[in-house]
């Protein structure tokens, strides 16, 4: 990988900014201009992981967040989570775009378009097709089904535990399994990874900044842990983590 | 006539009584961007006449108004005359009555004072009425005060919060439980588990967790400051009496989204009005004051010390302490909240009903010792129910209706348990309020009519509003569907329409109706009390009557500022009648 592709992977991530970028501006300005007893467009951004990685071998930066607008019916959503080595390349980078329409009390349906970018690998691009929402007993799942030539599905579990009203210890679960080989990424099919956290954080004002501290643990399972093990690579990776959540 | 500090009435009694025509005020108000110190908290918002303590409108009934508000802010404003009778055109709602007040404009209403009472003005535009924008009004009647009094003074409640209101929306619509910070915790597990086991604490959760509700969701919004006419606690708004005079307080509840019980310890409170319409003296040691009535005390302190005019959030997750005393610079004592309560299974009974329940899985749930009286089951969807092991021993069934029955239609509202002020709740409802000292507490079966404001005779028709909503969306509706999506309620000049309100939600609602009175059915036939503004408990249905008397197209919503910008909002528009 050159300089020259470093270039263009940053030239496709600031398309991708202000194509997401436009839209949410355009349906900011509409706030300002409610009538009555028509409910506002309204927007949000929350990150569930901002955090700094402490592992054996490396140290990481690893963020993932939402930004929204949209109202009842309607909802925009920018989703994008990744990692960055310390000094390094970003190893994770995925960005998705989705319209978000409830299709329960609970929960929502998605479309959308997803793009796995990340550094020193190909990239892969997918239609998201999805249900996130509120399961009973205070689960926060999503589950999706991502197309392309390199199909999987991605399902995320996160629980709340109220340790107090402002304490609050947040176990949490991302699965990911491919339903075809992609050597490139070295990735097999049915060959599974899990990533499992647990971030105790404290509301320190409001819900709008959160400071937590936690640990977080990745794992690959089945072929895709095989093509790992013989290329010299780990197959699991724990890291303590420290972070800040924002919500604004 | 002991009109001694009200010369102003005392002079248009005079005029009246020399014949006069009706005087003609005119009354200047500017709409301002005030930064408002709580003592606790600084910040931006709305003020009329350039303060955060509200101004107060004093009208004479018969009196023709002319009131010029100039909007000094960068946005348009509006103000609503909360309660008054008077001709659409000068109701104030921006997109209803009229277009709003431009930035820079002066807008000129005029109308007739036809009534007399306490009431209470606000924006009607955006979230400016929970930044601020809010005032009092009282009219002195022809007459005088049927109950004559030493002094007079407005408390005008409200719950300031540090977060302006489209901050407060926008929050809620992200996450709906946001500003709830009296969830129940592990710590508190703990604790319910020491008390009735671990068992059923654990079986209590997993029921309000497989319907994802709270029982704590009491409150949308925490995390404020109460005021009184402007005043936190700490900067104590205090009003002077002698001791042995008797003293009208005209208790404005002005909040946003919450809910205050109101009582001065040590004292009986007489209420002589409820939303601006005198009723026969009831004595009551403390009331519920829904968010946008009113409601007049009267209250006789002997000694001469202060006293404490306390309101507490309903939810009591806030409180705030005025002072009564016989001069400035004495503090009435400060006391302790009382715990917070949790709803019940009651308050959900509305919800339950139409709700699909197939697949729920209830084995193994133990429900002893559940009072599920007054428990509308109809029209619940029980197929795929796995209820083995669902022991229903010692549950108490009387007045549960699970025969598509409606047993409430039609029938008087019954007291519950013997609980004052309980009536107008869901029987078994963990909102039943109860009095500090354990007294009586105020609730709409104990209001009746001074005077009849209308001949008694049957509607012509009943309307059914269903309040309708979805919590963890931050949704309100009326009859499932928002006001942007709803066609107006259409009525007919002279006609009589019954409204009936079933509560959907686990909510209260305070619902106003612009324009015209409601009149609730509390089965007092001509003796009913005449409000503007009447709160339906979770899980309840009430009944209203109103007479249609005023054209044109009038507001009706909940009051709750975040319920009605969410939907919770109809167009009402009256045929016919005089143009």
């Amino acid at each position: 990988m050159g300089a020259y592709s470093k270039e263009t992977n940053h030239m496709k991530k600031l398309l991708l900014g202000t194509a997401l970028g436009l839209p949410l501006a355009l349906t900011f300005t509409s706030v300002a201009m409610a009538e009555v007893g028509v409910s506002p467009t309204v927007w949000g951004v929350r990150t569930d992981k901002l955090e700094y990685r402490m592992g054996d071998e490396e140290n990481s930066f690893a963020w993932g967040f939402e930004a929204w607008t949209g109202n009842d019916e309607l909802r925009l959503v920018w989703k994008s989570e990744g990692a960055k080595i310390e000094g390094g390349d970003f190893e994770e980078m995925d960005n998705q775009i989705r319209l978000q329409k409830p299709i329960t009390d609970f929960f929502d349906g998605f479309i959308g378009i997803a793009a796995s970018t990340p550094d020193g690998a190909p990239e892969r691009y997918y239609g998201a097709f999805g249900v996130t929402g509120l399961a009973p007993q205070w689960f926060e799942v999503e589950a999706a089904l991502y197309v392309s030539e390199y199909p999987y599905i991605g399902a995320e579990v996160e629980y709340e535990g109220l340790l107090t009203n402002r304490l609050i210890l947040t176990p949490s679960l991302e699965v990911s399994l491919p339903l075809a080989d992609d050597p490139a990424r070295e990735i097999a099919a049915g060959g599974g990874s899990v990533e499992l956290g647990l971030r105790l954080s404290y509301d320190l004002i409001g819900r709008s900044v959160s400071p937590y501290v936690g640990v977080n643990y990745e794992r690959a399972f089945g072929g895709t842990a095989d093509i790992l093990r013989d290329h010299g690579h780990e197959v699991d990776e724990l890291t303590g983590v420290v972070g800040i959540n924002f919500m604004f | 006539m002991k009109h001694t500090n009200f010369l102003r009435p005392l002079a248009v009694v005079l005029g009246l009584a020399l014949g006069l025509p009706a005087q003609a005020g005119t009354y200047d108000i500017t709409v301002d961007k005030v930064r408002i110190d709580t003592g606790t908290f600084k910040k931006n918002g709305i003020g009329y006449n350039g303060s955060q303590t509200p101004t107060i409108l004093h009208f004479q009934e018969g009196e023709d108004v002319v009131i010029r508000v100039k909007n000094n802010l960068r946005e348009s404003t509006s103000i609503h005359w909360h309660g008054l009778i008077l001709p659409f055109q000068q109701d104030g709602v921006p997109g209803i009555s009229f277009n709003g007040i431009k930035p820079g404009e002066t807008f000129t209403y005029r109308f007739p004072i036809e009534q007399a009472g306490t009431y209470w003005f606000h924006s009607h535009s955006g979230f400016q009425e929970p930044d601020g924008a809010y005032g009092a009004i009282v009219i002195a009647p022809k007459g005088g005060e049927a109950v004559p009094t030493n002094r007079d003074y407005v408390v005008q409640f409200t719950d300031k919060h540090p977060h302006s209101g489209s901050r407060i929306f926008r929050n809620l619509k992200a996450s709906a439980d946001y500003y709830n910070r009296a969830q129940r915790t592990a710590q508190d597990l703990i604790e319910d588990a020491g008390a009735e086991g671990l068992k059923a604490a654990l079986q209590d959760r997993k029921m309000w967790g497989a319907m994802r509700m709270m029982p704590t969701d009491i409150e949308d919004v925490q995390g404020f400051t109460p005021l009184i006419n402007g005043a936190s606690t700490q900067q104590n708004w205090t009003g002077i009496f002698k001791p042995g005079e008797k003293v009208r307080l005209r208790l404005i509840n002005s909040s946003a989204t919450t809910y205050f019980d109101v009582r001065v310890p040590g004292l009986k409170m007489t209420v002589v009005q409820a939303d601006g319409n005198d009723v026969k003296p009831v004595v009551v040691d403390e009331l519920r004051i829904a968010v946008a009535e009113t409601y007049d005390v009267i209250v006789q302190p002997r000694e001469a010390k202060a006293y404490s005019i306390i309101g507490e959030s309903a939810g009591r997750t806030a409180m705030v302490r005025g002072t009564l005393a016989p001069s400035e610079g004495m503090v009435g004592p400060y006391y302790k909240m009382r715990p917070q309560p949790l709803l019940t299974m009651a308050d959900m009974g509305g919800m339950m009903s139409g709700m699909d329940h197939s697949g729920m899985d209830m084995g193994g749930m133990d429900m002893s010792g559940m009072d599920m009286s007054g428990f509308d089951m109809s029209g619940m969807d029980h197929s795929g129910h796995d209820m083995s092991g669902f022991d229903m021993s010692g549950m108490d069934h009387s007045g549960m209706d699970m025969g598509g029955m409606d047993m409430s239609a039609g029938m008087p509202v019954v007291p519950s348990e013997g609980a004052p002020g309980a009536a107008f709740y869901a029987p078994g409802s963990g909102l039943i309020p109860t009095a500090a000292n354990g007294g009586k507490f105020l609730g709409y079966e104990d209001l009746t009519a001074r005077k009849p404001l209308y001949r008694d005779r049957p509607a012509t028709r009943e309307i059914e509003i269903r309040l309708t909503g979805n919590m963890e969306r931050y949704i309100w509706s009326i009859d499932g569907v928002k006001y942007e999506d709803a066609d107006p309620i259409r009525l007919k000049y002279g006609e009589r329409v019954r409204f009936k309100f079933v509560n959907e939600t686990m909510m209260a609602h305070p619902m106003h109706l612009h324009g015209m009175w409601s009149i609730i059915d509390t089965g007092k036939g001509a003796y009913d009390p005449v409000k503007h503004t009447v709160s339906v408990a979770p899980g309840t249905t009430l009944y209203t009557e109103t007479e249609v008397d005023a054209p044109g197209q009038w507001a009706f919503h909940c009051h709750l500022s975040y319920h009605m910008a969410g939907g919770m909002f109809r167009k009402v528009i009256v045929e016919g009648g005089p143009s």
